[in-house]
């Protein structure tokens, strides 16, 4: 029995809703359709939003369902560091995490209700299973200009494992983000870039 | 040249629908329909009316109306919202349309943001009118134009039926040409067909049921059906919309084939049945929520005395609930063909990463945002009323409120007002306030307002009233002044609505003023018969985005005592460091004040600007 992979590349986005991760799907999306590639992406909106857990899945050269299934994603993308761990399942064998280290603490945090793990520790228990990237991406985006900005920088961050080219992707950037943000957000972009490649 | 796009769902439907040459357009918000509408409203050029309806029901007659006269005509909605205009839909089955109508209902497995997972299919057959059920964008796009086109030609309304992760699912998608042609509206009298009395609706009901057959024959063969067939393959799988692309995705990763068969209509292509049941001796059937394609199948095979082994649903082992996905097909899959799942490990409880961490993550629910009203109305009437009295809410946003202990019930649209009267007219001694939104207050909130004051029902009702249609993404309604399209219109006097329904006490007050919303509930509670308690304050979002700016608040850690009341809120910006035992405010703050009226130390102060 042989098993067929179905998508050229499967891309899993997490975070919590406002970070703008919806924001971080379309770009890659929009930068694949003009690279003539098919992409499949599912999103979560409505009551999921409200500062929940929120998941998305973007698949590259795919010409199927929208949902990636267990254990087959390239690279997770995690907007927040909690949220790498909730859905690191979807991982392949030899998948990559990129993560930003910043947490959003939920209101069972922030009320006391529940504890935080420490964020060292959570990487830690990642790399035991996959190979982690990790790093401050919203100390990155007050550098470029604005907070707000982490999803960009965490797009730059996966951009050299997306079969989409750095311009390709920062014309999309361009395209999609509020136009007095635009100097900001592809300083974001770069940033993130830089990242990885240290 | 050809225009490819990167689409939401629902952008790509309402794409279908300029390039159907849609005529009018109506609906109401629900999740995820949304998007649909919201689409087209916005679209700075248009050559079609669209609206936000005040309910589904409403909705639906509006494009009834207008098909009627021989426009092409849809209407939107969530699954739920088709129980409302259930009544129109079964009667609206006999007398049919003149120009075209595409009722789009979107439904919602697994439940993401919706209170059941009720399957808009079995409607289809209930009213016996087609369906259309998509695999994804691409199809759902170009289904529309489709559907048009076959409710104009045999006269029917058509459902079309997108799920979550079709209409909340992105897609490159392949433009079409626009369609120029559009119909003149000429409604011409024709009591037979339009005046649904008993003499008439006999005449209808065996019209309908001879139209199945014709129906049947336009659905077997359109591009929507598709049949593989290999020469000496006996295994067959048959999948419907969505569940098709897991079910192929399943086979290849386990290295399978298999005759396929994929449905897209309902009534379903009993011919391509027919041909695969001669030659396979198993069918696997998937598709999401009910076995509406199965049960049909088991009548088709009965019919032919087939001993063509069936398994779905019914029996098991595929799930009757919530989505499906890739990994739920390749287990049933593997389970028949008795193949081994070596993609992923076989047992999902220990080996599966996350349990290996051994980390406990904290649950990250959805939580009203920091400085919503609600927060300030749900505290002052819980305060105002005690934790014994009785809370039906509604719902929106304010469902939230659950985590507040002021979410008692949430039954469907406009079912606070009503669940409150029974409970009062069963004999219920314990005080008994409700709360429904501002749109939901006008969908259906309005008749159990009438209701309840009619029949003298001592209870409070709370309009919590944020000048919008927050949850489902800030639609306009009736007390907002504009309508889908941003147009002025007469903006209702939520006050004087109320007191025309005959309520004898209206009260208004400012959710943020604690004091002020404390001492309207006292009012009201003390009041005999079916008070009314306004709490207006526009959603912090839309103040956000109308360039409301108020001035973030501080604690003095000094003089914090760490009582945690201000905590209590449940407000995403308050954070309580456990070490120190201190409170704290973070980015998030908006600046409502509402933790600062509440604290007893006063060290709550606003920020410096």
């Amino acid at each position: 029995m042989n098993t067929e992979k179905n998508s050229k590349f499967d891309l899993i986005i997490a975070g919590v809703g406002g970070q703008g991760t919806i924001l971080a799907s379309d770009i890659i999306g929009k930068a694949a359709v003009k690279e003539k590639l098919s992409v499949r992406a599912a999103e979560t909106h409505g009551m999921a939003q409200r500062g929940g857990s929120v998941i998305n899945h973007v698949r590259v050269g795919c010409e199927l369902g929208s949902m990636i299934p267990a254990k087959g994603a390239d690279v997770l993308l995690a907007l927040e560091p909690s949220e790498a761990l909730r859905y690191i399942d979807y991982m392949s064998e030899d998948g990559v995490i990129i993560v930003n280290t910043t947490p959003v603490l939920p209101v069972t945090v922030t009320s006391g209700l529940c504890g935080y793990p420490d964020v060292d520790q959570l990487v830690a228990a990642m790399r035991k299973k996959r190979e982690v990237i990790a790093f401050d991406a919203t100390a990155l985006a007050a550098e470029a200009g604005h907070p707000q900005s982490m999803n960009v920088v965490m797009v730059g961050a996966v951009s050299s494992y997306l079969p989409a080219s750095s311009e390709i992707l920062l014309e999309s950037v361009k395209e999609l983000v509020p136009a007095k943000t635009v100097d900001i957000n592809v300083k974001a972009f770069e940033l993130g870039k830089k990242a990885i490649l240290e | 040249m050809i225009k490819r796009e990167y689409m939401l769902g629902n952008v790509a439907i309402s794409r279908g629908i300029v390039e159907g040459g849609g005529q009018v357009i109506s609906g109401y918000p629900g999740t995820p329909s949304s998007e649909i509408i919201g689409t087209l409203a916005s679209m700075k050029e248009r050559n079609f009316f669209v609206e936000w309806s005040v309910n589904e029901k409403v909705a639906l007659e509006v494009a009834a109306g207008a098909a009627m006269t021989g426009v092409r005509s849809v209407v939107t909605m969530k699954h739920v919202g088709l129980n409302v205009a259930a009544d129109p839909l079964m009667t609206l089955a006999y007398t049919g349309v003149k120009g075209s109508l595409i009722i789009i209902v979107a439904d919602d497995p697994s439940c993401h943001s919706s209170q059941n997972e009720q399957d808009t299919r079995r409607y289809s057959q209930f009213a016996m009118i087609p369906c259309l059920d998509p695999a994804d964008p691409q199809e759902a796009k170009d289904m529309v134009p489709y559907a048009f086109e076959l409710s104009h030609k045999l006269q029917t309304p058509v459902i079309f039926r997108p799920t979550t992760r079709i209409s909340h699912g992105k897609s490159d998608v392949t433009l079409g040409p626009v369609n120029e042609e559009y119909f003149e509206a000429d409604f011409q009298k024709d009591p037979e067909k339009w005046v649904m009395i008993p003499k008439n609706a006999r005449i209808r009901h065996p019209h309908l049921l001879n139209l199945q057959k014709d129906m049947l024959a336009e659905l077997e063969d359109s591009p929507w059906n598709s049949l593989e067939m290999y020469e000496g393959m006996k295994f067959g799988v048959i999948a419907s919309g969505l569940a098709s692309v897991y079910a192929k995705e399943a086979l290849a990763r386990l290295g399978f084939e298999s005759c396929f068969l994929k449905i897209g209509t309902y009534p379903i292509p009993e011919g391509k049945i027919h041909t695969m049941m001669e030659q396979v001796d198993t069918v696997r059937v998937f598709e999401e929520m009910e076995p509406l394609v199965e049960e049909q199948v088991r009548i088709i095979a009965q019919q032919l005395s087939s001993p063509v082994e069936i398994i779905g649903k019914l029996q098991g082992p595929v799930p009757r609930v919530f989505e499906l996905n890739v990994d739920v097909c390749a287990d049933v899959l593997a389970e028949v063909l008795d193949l081994e799942r070596n993609d992923v490990p076989e047992d999902k409880g220990e080996d599966f990463e996350y349990n290996a961490c051994r980390l406990n993550l904290p649950m990250r629910p959805p939580v009203m945002c920091s400085g919503c009203s609600h927060r300030g109305t749900f505290h002052s009437m819980k305060k105002v009323f005690g934790k014994n009295a009785i809370f039906p809410s509604d719902i929106g946003c304010y469902t939230l409120g659950i985590q507040s202990g002021t979410v008692d019930t949430t039954l469907c649209m406009g079912g606070s007002i009503t669940v409150a009267s029974g409970m009062y007219q069963a004999g219920e001694k314990k005080p008994i306030c409700c709360s429904i939104g501002d749109s939901t207050f006008f969908h259906t909130g309005m008749n159990g307002l009438l209701n309840a004051i009619y029949n003298k029902a001592d209870i409070t009702v709370t309009i919590v009233d944020n000048r919008t249609t927050a949850m489902t993404g800030h639609q306009p309604n009736p007390g907002m002044g504009k309508t889908a399209t941003g147009e002025e219109t007469s903006e209702v006097d939520m006050v004087a609505l109320c007191k025309s329904l005959g309520a004898g006490f209206v009260e208004k007050a400012d959710p943020y003023n604690l004091e002020e919303t404390e001492e309207a509930f006292k009012r009201a509670k003390d009041y005999k018969g079916t008070s009314v308690v306004i709490t207006e304050q526009l959603c912090v979002i839309d103040a956000k985005r109308s360039g409301i700016c108020r001035i973030p608040f501080t604690i003095n850690a000094d003089d914090c005592m760490g009582c945690k009341i201000c905590v209590n809120l449940g407000c995403p910006a308050i954070e309580f460091d456990t070490k120190t035992k201190k409170a704290s405010i973070n980015a998030m703050c908006t600046g409502c004040g509402i933790c600062a009226r509440l604290c007893k130390f006063d060290v709550i102060t606003e920020g410096k600007k």
